[in-house]
């Protein structure tokens, strides 16, 4: 009898939120203990999607392992892709050709690009705003098609390889993506047109879900998530990995870090990144793929400084042979700075043929921890406003 | 029709009195019809609207353009299984489709949709119309109790605590069209606003006409104001345990509710059957060349149903275009601005209306 009076004046309800559910991008489990409406009290229960990415690591060749890197987080592979491939030219000592390296600037910021725009998509029909993912995946789609002709997949890329990249640039390539860049401020003038003013979208972001920037700091949340709380950290900027350092651009910061700055610093991040490909571009080493060929019979010298058949213009540096690539004893920590934070991996080489160990640190995996104190005390309704707003994507969060 | 169809009985042989009780089923038989073809096409028109405004070619299998595509719906609906889980209460869960449907059903019957096309005429029509609408509500919150779900149950919640706040004002703007027309009979409505669109009641009260618009949106459930079956936070709200039949009865409930409502604010602000011209275009182009007067009269009465279909469609063009533009309110701020917009301007609406009938 008192355990049933109990539970009648009972006030708190517990909800389980997933891991089947409409939006919790993919299969996040978050037990939430409402109180009518507010949230108490928050608990994610991840790992539903673990395929055990590291352990895989240690029972494949270097070469074998390369493929399956794009499927940690399958939105940004490329990024993964270069962290894991840094990490094995640094322990092995390969040099990268400024060509190749250039055409991994571009592709990443392309990537950068396509996942950004499914966020956007993805955020708004979390609000209940159902047409700007169609709109987004309209533009995603034209990435997608270069990105297709360019590597052969729409998605798991496995473009890059150990000392630089797989395929040359196809003809033609360089001035489709052009046409895009040209084309795409447009699109986001577009998307800012319906969204960035709308008064509903501002009611339910601005002051959500504020992050600030010692929480976030503390609970070691990076990329976007953090820039719009005004903390400025972009390894492209701080590392210098690739070649940024040659292309000038701007870190996009935001002063308060609520669900509305995060949504302006990606878009702002978007419109970077168009600008960052259209300056690599310009500069890239060699320059259009055909009349580089051209050049190179002409020339003919084999010189390794020559302007157009040295090591800069090639695709990679040593030929590496698959089945014998052994790195040298040692280890390497590479950080890269991926469209939703700071991808880190953490490679050891034991001297032969498989990885003896590889490390993933991933930047989703921050960002849904910090979630319970983002929407502590808040309508139920916040939590899509707020967890949207964090881009989360769970594969990455379990690897 | 009425004499006609007591004579065919008598001929047969049933007493009169039988023929008198039977003949109310026949308005309803009519609109159980006109119910289900409307949601047939509306739900069509949705899809194909939205598809429009989100570059998609929206459905194009079934039939010429997909035009069947919603017939095939619903034969898949009428042959899914109709799962109940044990917990449920099952008398409630089954009646809840029921108590939603019912009401709108009815109201069909109270709508003038040309001159001689009312089921009911009522001299209180319009009260009981909206007594009728919030009945819906109890269905949806039976729903979400019954389920045994704590999704439904949260949705079930929001639309009682969303229709408390929405009605009060919808019900406040209608006021204003009572005080213009001077009765709450739908024919003396419309017949009040005849000699073209100079004269219909969204010039005089036209905050009440954006009030109802707002508020209608609210109380067909639609985007921005779909929080009981908001499905990013709710998975579907309130209808999330139903399939088979029962979930059916809710979604043509809802989509009957949103034409029916749309009918509603043509009928009280927008002339209802009217046309928008001094006479009607019939009379204006055919009257010195078609001398017969039933024929004229038929005319007219197909031009009323016209006008009427155009007001409304244009209407619902409207709520779907919002439907594809604006993001989901929250629920505490739903309420605010019923409470602290809509119902403030609702009340200036009538007081100006009522000052304007005074001076008029």
């Amino acid at each position: 009898m008192s355990k049933l009076k109990e539970n009648i004046i009972q006030k708190d309800m517990l909800i389980n939120v997933g891991p089947q559910h409409p939006s919790t991008h993919g299969v996040l489990r978050l037990i939430i203990n409402l109180e009518g409406e507010i949230i108490r009290d928050t608990k994610p229960v991840i790992g539903y999607l673990h395929r055990g990415k590291e352990k895989l690591a240690e029972s494949r060749s270097y070469t074998q392992y390369l493929p399956m890197v794009d499927r940690v987080d399958y939105l940004s592979g490329f990024f993964y892709q270069a962290a894991f491939c840094y990490a094995v030219e640094s322990i092995t000592g390969l040099k990268v050709p400024r060509r190749a390296e250039y055409i991994r600037l571009i592709t990443m910021e392309l990537n950068r690009i396509a996942s950004h725009l499914l966020w956007l998509g993805s955020f708004l029909l979390d609000l209940g705003a159902t047409s700007p993912l169609f709109y987004v995946f309209r533009e995603r789609e034209d990435i997608l098609k270069l990105l297709e002709e360019l590597t052969g997949q729409r998605m798991m890329y496995n473009y890059y390889t150990f000392g630089g990249v797989k395929k040359e640039i196809p003809e033609g390539w360089i001035a489709k993506v052009l046409g895009l860049c040209k084309g795409m401020p447009k699109y986001f003038d577009e998307y800012e047109a319906i969204i960035t003013k709308n008064p509903i979208l501002l009611e339910r972001t601005k002051g959500i879900g504020v992050m600030t920037p010692e929480l976030g700091v503390d609970y070691a949340v990076t990329g976007p998530n953090i820039r719009a709380s005004g903390v400025n950290y972009d390894l492209r900027k701080s590392n210098m990995y690739s070649v940024y350092s040659e292309i000038d651009f701007n870190t996009c910061l935001e002063e308060s870090g609520d669900s509305y700055d995060r949504y302006v610093v990606r878009i702002a991040e978007m419109r970077e990144s168009v600008k960052i490909i259209e300056k690599a571009l310009a500069q890239l080493p060699g320059g259009i793929p055909e009349k580089l060929r051209v050049k190179r019979v002409n020339c003919g010298c084999k010189k390794e400084e020559c302007q157009y058949c040295g090591f800069d213009t090639q695709l990679t540096g040593k030929k590496i042979n698959p089945a014998v690539f052994k790195p040298p004893v040692g280890e390497s920590v590479v950080s890269i700075e991926a469209p939703r934070g700071i991808a880190t991996c953490y490679v050891v080489s034991d001297g032969t043929n498989k990885p003896y160990r590889v490390k993933w640190r991933t930047p989703s995996y921050s960002s849904v921890q910090i979630l319970p104190e983002l929407i502590k005390n808040r309508p139920y309704s916040d939590l899509m406003p707020i967890f949207g707003s964090l881009d989360v994507v769970l594969p990455e969060v379990d690897r | 029709m009425y004499e006609l169809y007591t004579k065919i009985l008598s001929m047969i042989g049933i007493p009169e009195i039988f023929a008198q009780m039977s003949w109310p089923v026949f308005p309803f038989g009519c609109i159980a019809a006109l119910l289900v073809f409307v949601v047939i096409f509306l739900v069509l028109m949705e899809r194909k609207v939205l598809a429009w405004l989100t570059i998609r070619k929206g459905p194009n299998r079934v039939g010429p353009n997909g035009f069947f595509q919603t017939f095939a719906d619903a034969i898949k609906l009428l042959f899914k299984e109709d799962i109940m889980s044990k917990q449920t209460n099952k008398v409630l869960f089954t009646l809840a489709p029921m108590i939603v449907f019912v009401p709108v059903m009815v109201i069909y019957g109270l709508m003038p949709f040309t001159e001689h096309l009312i089921a009911i005429n009522l001299a209180v029509g319009l009260f009981l119309i909206f007594a009728l609408s919030s009945i819906t509500t109890v269905g949806i919150v039976l729903g979400g109790w019954a389920s045994n779900n704590k999704y439904s149950l949260l949705g079930g919640m929001r639309s009682a605590a969303q229709a408390i706040s929405y009605e009060i004002p919808l019900v406040i703007a209608v006021l204003s069209i009572a005080v213009l027309a001077g009765s709450l009979n739908m024919l003396d409505i419309v017949k009040a606003q005849e000699g073209g669109i100079l004269s219909w009641n969204f010039l005089p009260a036209f905050i009440g006409f954006v009030v109802l618009f707002i508020c209608s949106i609210a109380e067909v459930n639609r985007i921005p104001f779909d929080l009981p079956e908001a499905e990013s936070e709710l998975v579907s709200g309130y209808n999330t345990e139903y399939s088979g039949m029962k979930f059916a009865l809710f979604f043509l409930a809802e989509y009957s509710a949103l034409f029916i409502i749309s009918v509603l604010i043509a009928t009280l602000f927008l002339g209802g059957y009217l046309p928008p011209f001094n006479d009607y275009l019939s009379v204006i182009l055919l009257d010195n060349i078609i001398n017969n007067p039933a024929i004229m009269d038929l005319l007219v009465h197909i031009e009323q149903g016209f006008w009427l279909v155009a007001k409304t469609y244009a209407i619902i063009f409207a709520i779907i275009w919002i439907r594809a533009t604006l993001p989901r309110l929250r629920a505490d701020q739903l309420m605010a601005f019923s409470w602290k917009f809509l119902l403030p301007l609702s009340f200036l609406n009538l007081i100006l209306v009522a000052t304007l009938k005074l001076f008029i």
